[in-house]
């Protein structure tokens, strides 16, 4: 059966209540691992509450940041100091240079760009060129799809169509995530899949962004992490015993 | 010869805080429909209202295989019922009515 994941669920994560309830949703609705964006100056005390919520619900947690650096130099501090920290970094590009440099870094998995100000998208070719690469994801996010209407959705639904072309063309992987706040504005994986055809997304295609797309992020990212891996293509496999 | 349009039928799931009534339901999807595809893509869809429970918040739905995708994307987009936050899921779809209440586990 196919695994489902939403890299972008923002429950208030002050509040562990709605936390669980939101969780407990998408997991109703047929998730099985979420990421949540955490701040990044969470205490490890946090991230633990959220990950017994995660297992209690029976979800799997990301634990998730998302950038938002105002400089290409900002953003590779950032980087430096928080990428052995959490499984999935996402950029959200504010400004031309920044998404270069995102697209370019091989740390970097996720851009993402305001839904709001068409004019801050610079996913163009050059963008689609680096991202293809770096192995970088363009993400996005189905809420507001949802809340917006009349011309600013035209305008974004116009929008995530040429950049989903060009994210064809240059074969960069697509995810297609949640980025709800409540439930209200949480959908199943399947109802994702059919808004996504405003975008000239297939179904498998949309139920790709929706499973494996993501959890090849996911995967890959972890391997990393673990302190078997050694570099790309290289890890440990077994540890022999000390010897005299 | 005419072809015989093949038909969907969706086990809608209503959440929301407010009492919906089976004319608020279908004015909304009726709306959404009109919002995103305009009025050729609902003269496509041949949207009826089967059964509605208000009680248990669930209703099923038909349409024409054609328009299923589109339909669903319209009940995706639905936010709010009355002006207050509501949303609608599509549990289960199936090509028969007797199919659909076997898969969503309702009682005739």
């Amino acid at each position: 059966m196919r695994k489902f994941a939403d890299l972008h669920l923002c429950p208030p994560i002050n509040d562990l209540e709605r936390v669980k309830e939101i969780v407990g949703k998408s997991f109703g609705l047929g998730y099985s691992l979420v990421g949540i964006p955490l701040s990044t100056g969470i205490a490890d005390k946090a991230i633990h509450q959220l990950q017994v919520i995660c297992h209690n619900a029976k979800m799997d947690l990301v634990k998730r940041i998302d950038l938002t650096p105002r400089t290409p130099h900002d953003l590779l501090r950032d980087l430096r100091r928080f990428r052995r920290r959490f499984e999935v970094i996402s950029v959200l590009c504010a400004s031309k240079a920044v998404a270069r440099q995102a697209a370019k870094d091989r740390r970097v998995d996720i851009l993402s760009f305001s839904a709001t100000n068409l004019r801050r998208r610079f996913f163009d070719h050059a963008e689609a060129e680096l991202a293809s690469n770096a192995l970088s994801c363009l993400e996005i996010d189905m809420a507001p799809l949802l809340t917006l209407t009349g011309f600013p959705r035209a305008h974004l639904i116009s929008r995530l169509r040429q950049e989903v072309a060009i994210a064809k063309k240059f074969n960069v992987p697509v995810i297609l995530s949640s980025g709800a706040t409540d439930e209200y504005l949480l959908r199943n994986p399947h109802d994702y899949a059919a808004l996504a055809i405003l975008f000239n997304f297939t179904l498998p295609r949309s139920l790709r962004a929706l499973s494996e797309d993501p959890l090849a992020v996911v995967e890959r990212n972890r391997g990393k992490l673990s302190p078997d891996y050694l570099a790309p293509g290289l890890r440990i496999v077994k540890r022999g015993g000390q010897s005299e | 010869m005419t072809r015989r349009m093949k038909r969907r039928y969706l086990f809608l799931h209503v959440v929301g805080d407010q009492s919906i009534s089976e004319g608020a339901l279908m004015d909304t999807l009726w709306k959404a429909i009109f919002q995103l595809f305009g009025e050729y893509g609902a003269s496509q869809a041949r949207l009826t209202l089967i059964e509605y429970n208000s009680q248990e918040r669930w209703a099923i739905v038909r349409c024409l295989n054609e328009a299923l995708q589109m339909v669903r994307a319209s009940i995706t987009s639905i936010t709010k019922i009355n002006d207050k936050p509501a949303a609608i899921h599509v549990s289960r779809v199936s090509g028969t009515l007797k199919g659909l209440r076997r898969k969503a586990q309702v009682q005739d």
